[in-house]
């Protein structure tokens, strides 16, 4: 029916071969062909962030990418960043905040604010609104997520100035 | 005992209630650990998709899915008929809703369709990309028929009756009235008059509806995953319909990817999933996509309210009257019905003021679009909008300030026990408390002169308040007593583990509020163990006791004072073994910390883990009649008044662009009163949740239709949630006004920030737009909207008369006739231009 393609990928530090139907979406390949479940589908238009994973170093939305273009890729997925400790700050401050209810958007959320953190060390609360825009939470209303990413750009500031 | 919950208590050790204790369940949600139904894979599972109609009103004439079943992967078509033979139809009325109705439903309808989007016929197959691909291949044949889409000709003789076997599309009508309310706008000092609507919207989910049903034919049962709010519920639900007995019926509730009310009810499309099921004998997967999620979850909020209030010269309100319109879809939906919301409606408008005469009438009718039910805060943000409008509008008319004239007409604090003029029993609130405490958050003085400088600069700057009540905690009048299996009471077990640990089990459910860290703070205080001792199981009709799940802010008030009660009798049972074992009164024993100590001492006398060693494994060593039941199981059910009530009042300072109509949110306040606070850090996030849900149907939320009834926002890109950018950081304060009928006092947080968020919203916008002279009461407030309340373009819609607020005595109705609905059937919202342009920064 639709012609599959072989595939050889990094995912979480792991080498992966599948072969892959044309049409795959990135998301659909890491939950239903490599069991990888944190990620999460939300709308399936690019819209809501829940399927936020990195391919190559940046988010991209899992929905909007399809699977066969991977082929030497490096994908990184929540999973990974919490087996390696990477984001484990904003992870603690999501949970000490409370900045996380369902959690259905957090994977995506935190690999979003990740993202900003390291592209600006020191964001306004306006610059955390604007750049988590892409990344839907129904539950929180923001402003804990806001406090939460604020509090993690000053501690990683203050350790760096230590 | 009531020490337990004292909150001078908070720093005796292990006393948790009232500490902002994060959330146990959250760091596996954090690292993408949790488990939702979509997570869940079996052995054996198949994948259902449906078939949808296209047409908002038609006749089935044929379906034919010959073509389907050819498709590679494909197992099965089901019709309505295939699924009627196993499942039995349900009607959605409840008893004490005097002459509600409404039709019979099945899972997939037999004969008709009844709204863009229902569920006609599935198929069933290896996967769901396979199952989707295959629905191009069921031939379905429509007569199409005309449509009951506009709710305010529902009743027209001239439009369809969509159910003849009920005689009109009147599903249901209540006049609520007390006083003398003609007599008291007769002789009114100012009338004010407003025709207010709430846009229809949903509660997206980001997780959308999902459900694992499978069958076990060699046991006989039926284990259903299911993102719900209230397994047992479903348990009934299934057992009933499918004819199952109850005991073989389990309902397993993982992770919940968000519910707010919309993962409650029964949807047809999961009952065909559960029947399908049973048919083939294996797991059957449905996950709703986005689309599926806009033309079937349930939506809310559609209603038309005529409104006019009576003041006298000193200000004081003398009467409220409304005429609510709303108009709920094709069938009431099940089992909780459609009715609520506007029965709500009539019981809330004027909820918080002192007056004496009332009228208020809701109208529920049927129509071809997507069926209605409670959304979060039911009823409460459309209520609170029409009274806190008027409200506003008096003050106008009065020229006095907004905040002086809720301050002569709130219910006083020290005035309670007392019943409202719709009949609603106030057991106690706080609204002049609750007022000063947010007048010491918001500088308000600091605000009006910030307004007018900015004025004189072309820039207009608006505050609005909007106080309100919110219900909380139902007793069996909300549901039961109108036939519904919906349990009002909740029960909890606790156990104590042989090494000390506490397990406890809950009817309550947990869908990122925080059931779970309040039940376990709860728990660990009321036995005496260490925080993280405490397991607490939730979601699961097998294991924990029968409730009602998590619905109308019910876990704390209602599953948190289970759990108090199940606790302490553990705590009892416990210190009645250790008084046995070291020869003491248990009067004279304590436990805490794990630690059973000598009361008056303190001093440790024996570890938990010890005690329960002994007991579950030397038994022997015990006086051979002593009790050891180291686990107990409480239930709670409120006795003394039919609903709690939590108050609270919530002001907005925003910006109104004059020349583009966008609104920029610039800060929200907060106050709330749920009774005893059990987790700052839970509350505070539940009330900006909230919030930001009534500011999203305020200003960008609308399930948009055409005049043939099809729903034209099918997408997040379509319809607007609010982002982060757009959203205002959210000031929360507190009072604390505990409920007597527990121990524990807690009323609810859940819904308080959603009931008063469109209100100060809207009061904000028209505080901006005075000098104007132009209002604006139709939510969502999109750009066009204000815009054409300006004259700045042409209204596509009918819409208020600018600067008519106030008439004398006798006239009110000359201006009512300026109030006309803004037609559902806009072509296009504009409010993607707020998102486009609205940003702040």
């Amino acid at each position: 029916m639709s012609s599959d393609i072989d595939i050889s990928l990094t995912v979480n530090g792991e080498r992966v071969s599948r072969r892959v139907e044309a049409r795959r979406h990135l998301i659909d390949f890491l939950r239903l062909d490599l069991g990888l479940m944190g990620s999460h589908t939300g709308c399936e238009h690019g819209v809501c962030g829940a399927c936020t994973v990195r391919v190559d170093g940046n988010i991209v939305r899992g929905c909007l990418v399809l699977a066969a273009a991977l082929d030497g890729a490096t994908v990184e997925t929540i999973e990974g960043v919490s087996d390696t400790g990477e984001i484990r700050d904003l992870q603690e401050a999501f949970v000490a905040r409370n900045a996380c209810q369902c959690g259905y958007c957090t994977p995506g959320m935190l690999l979003t604010a990740a993202a900003l953190l390291k592209s600006n060390a020191q964001p306004t609360r306006e610059e955390i609104r604007e750049y988590l825009s892409g990344n839907y939470c129904r539950c929180t209303g923001y402003h804990a997520i806001v406090d939460a990413v604020e509090t993690v750009a000053r501690q990683r500031s203050g350790k760096a100035g230590a | 005992m009531n020490q337990v919950i004292d909150p001078r208590s908070v720093d005796r050790p292990n006393s948790y209630i009232g500490k902002s204790v994060p959330r146990p369940n959250a760091k596996k949600l954090v690292e993408g650990r949790g488990q939702y139904v979509d997570d869940i894979v079996l052995p054996r599972m198949v994948h259902a998709a449906f078939v949808r109609s296209p047409h908002a009103h038609a006749k089935i004439l044929r379906i034919d899915g010959a073509d389907a079943l050819e498709v590679p992967g494909v197992l099965r078509v089901f019709t309505g008929a295939d699924l009627a033979a196993h499942c039995e139809p349900w009607v959605a009325t409840l008893a004490h809703l005097k002459g509600m109705k409404s039709a019979p439903q099945l899972p997939l309808p037999l004969a008709r369709a009844t709204w863009a989007g229902e569920a006609v016929a599935a198929v069933v197959a290896e996967s769901r990309g396979v199952a989707e691909d295959a629905l191009a291949g069921v031939w379905v044949d429509y007569e199409p028929l005309p449509a009951a889409v506009d709710m305010e000709t529902a009743l027209a003789s001239s439009t369809p009756v969509i159910h003849p076997e009920l005689g009109d599309n009147l599903c249901f009508q209540r006049v609520n009235e007390s006083g003398k309310i003609d007599d008291a706008f007769r002789s009114a000092h100012k009338v004010v008059e407003a025709t207010f609507h709430s846009g229809r919207h949903t509660g997206v989910t980001l997780e959308p509806r999902s459900i694992l049903a499978d069958y076990n034919r060699a046991s006989a049962k039926l284990t259903v995953y299911h993102s719900t709010q209230a397994p047992h519920m479903m348990q009934g639900v299934f057992a009933k319909h499918m004819r199952l007995p109850e005991g073989d019926v389990r309902v397993i509730c993982t992770d919940v990817g968000g519910s707010y009310g919309i993962k409650v009810h029964v949807y047809p499309d999961e009952v065909a999933v559960a029947a399908i099921a049973r048919i083939m004998g294996r797991p059957v997967k449905f996950i709703a996509d986005r689309l599926e999620s806009f033309s079937t979850d349930i939506h809310a909020r559609d209603h038309r309210i005529k409104g006019r209030m009576a003041v006298d010269a000193e200000g004081r309100i003398t009467a409220i009257d409304i005429d609510d319109l709303t108009g709920i879809g094709p069938y009431s939906v099940y089992p909780r019905t459609s009715a609520v919301e506007g029965n709500q409606v009539v019981n809330l408008v004027g909820g918080p003021y002192d007056f004496a005469n009332f009228r208020a009438k809701t109208t529920v009718v049927l129509q071809n679009k997507t069926p209605t039910c409670q959304y979060r805060a039911v009823g409460h943000p459309i209520a609170t909008a029409v009274t806190e409008g008027l409200v506003d509008l008096a003050a106008e008319a009065l020229g006095l300030d907004p905040v002086e004239l809720r301050r002569r007409n709130l219910m006083r604090d020290d005035t309670y026990p007392r019943t409202s003029p719709a009949g609603m029993k106030f057991e106690g609130l706080s609204h002049i408390k609750s007022l000063d405490t947010l007048l010491g958050m918001i500088d308000y003085q600091g605000l009006r002169a910030e307004q007018e400088r900015l004025r004189a600069k072309g820039i207009h700057r608006g505050i609005g308040f909007a106080s309100f009540i919110e219900l909380t905690n139902p007793s069996p009048f909300m549901y039961g007593i109108g036939g519904a299996r919906i349990s009002a009471q909740d029960g909890c077990t606790v156990r104590i583990d042989p090494d000390g640990s506490v397990m406890a089990a809950t009817g309550v459910t947990e869908q990122g509020q925080g059931t779970e860290a309040i039940i376990r703070q709860i728990v660990a205080e009321a036995v005496g163990v260490p925080i993280g001792e405490v397991r607490v199981l939730t979601g699961d009709t097998l294991t924990t006791p029968y409730g009602g799940g998590t619905w109308a802010c019910r876990g704390a008030g209602i599953g948190g004072e289970s759990a108090l009660q199940a606790g302490l009798a553990v705590k009892e049972a416990t210190l009645r073994v250790a008084g046995a074992m070291l020869q003491a009164s248990p009067d004279a024993l304590d436990l805490v910390n794990g630690e059973i100590i000598e009361r008056k001492s303190g001093q440790s006398r024996m570890p938990l883990a010890e005690l329960a060693r002994i007991v579950y494994f030397r038994g022997d060593t015990l006086p051979p009649d002593l009790p050891r039941e180291l686990m107990q199981t409480r239930h709670f059910i409120t006795k003394a008044y039919p609903f709690a009530f939590t108050n609270g009042v919530q002001a907005c300072w925003l910006e109104v662009d004059v020349d583009t109509g966008v609104v920029t949110l610039l800060k929200h306040w907060c106050v709330e009163d749920c009774g005893r606070i059990i987790n700052p850090l839970l509350v505070d996030e539940q009330v900006r949740g909230g919030i930001v849900q009534g500011l999203g149907g305020a200003l960008y939320e609308h399930c948009v239709y055409s005049p043939e009834g099809q729903l034209l926002v099918g997408s997040l890109a379509d319809y607007l949630v609010p982002m982060a950018a757009e959203m205002p950081d959210i000031e929360v304060g507190h009072v604390e006004t505990p409920t007597k009928e527990s121990l524990l006092g807690a009323k609810g947080a859940g819904e308080a920030g959603t009931a008063g968020a469109p209100a100060a919203v809207m009061n904000a916008i028209n505080d901006a737009l005075r000098p104007f002279g132009a209002k604006v009461f139709a939510q969502p407030f999109t750009p066009e909207r204000i815009l054409s309340a300006l004259g700045k373009v042409p209204s596509r819609w009918p819409v208020e008369a600018p600067a008519r607020s106030a008439t004398e005595p006798g006239s009110a109705s000359a201006s009512a006739s300026a109030a006309t609905a803004p037609a559902s059937e806009e072509p296009r919202d504009l409010g993607f231009l707020a998102r486009l342009f609205g940003r702040k920064g």
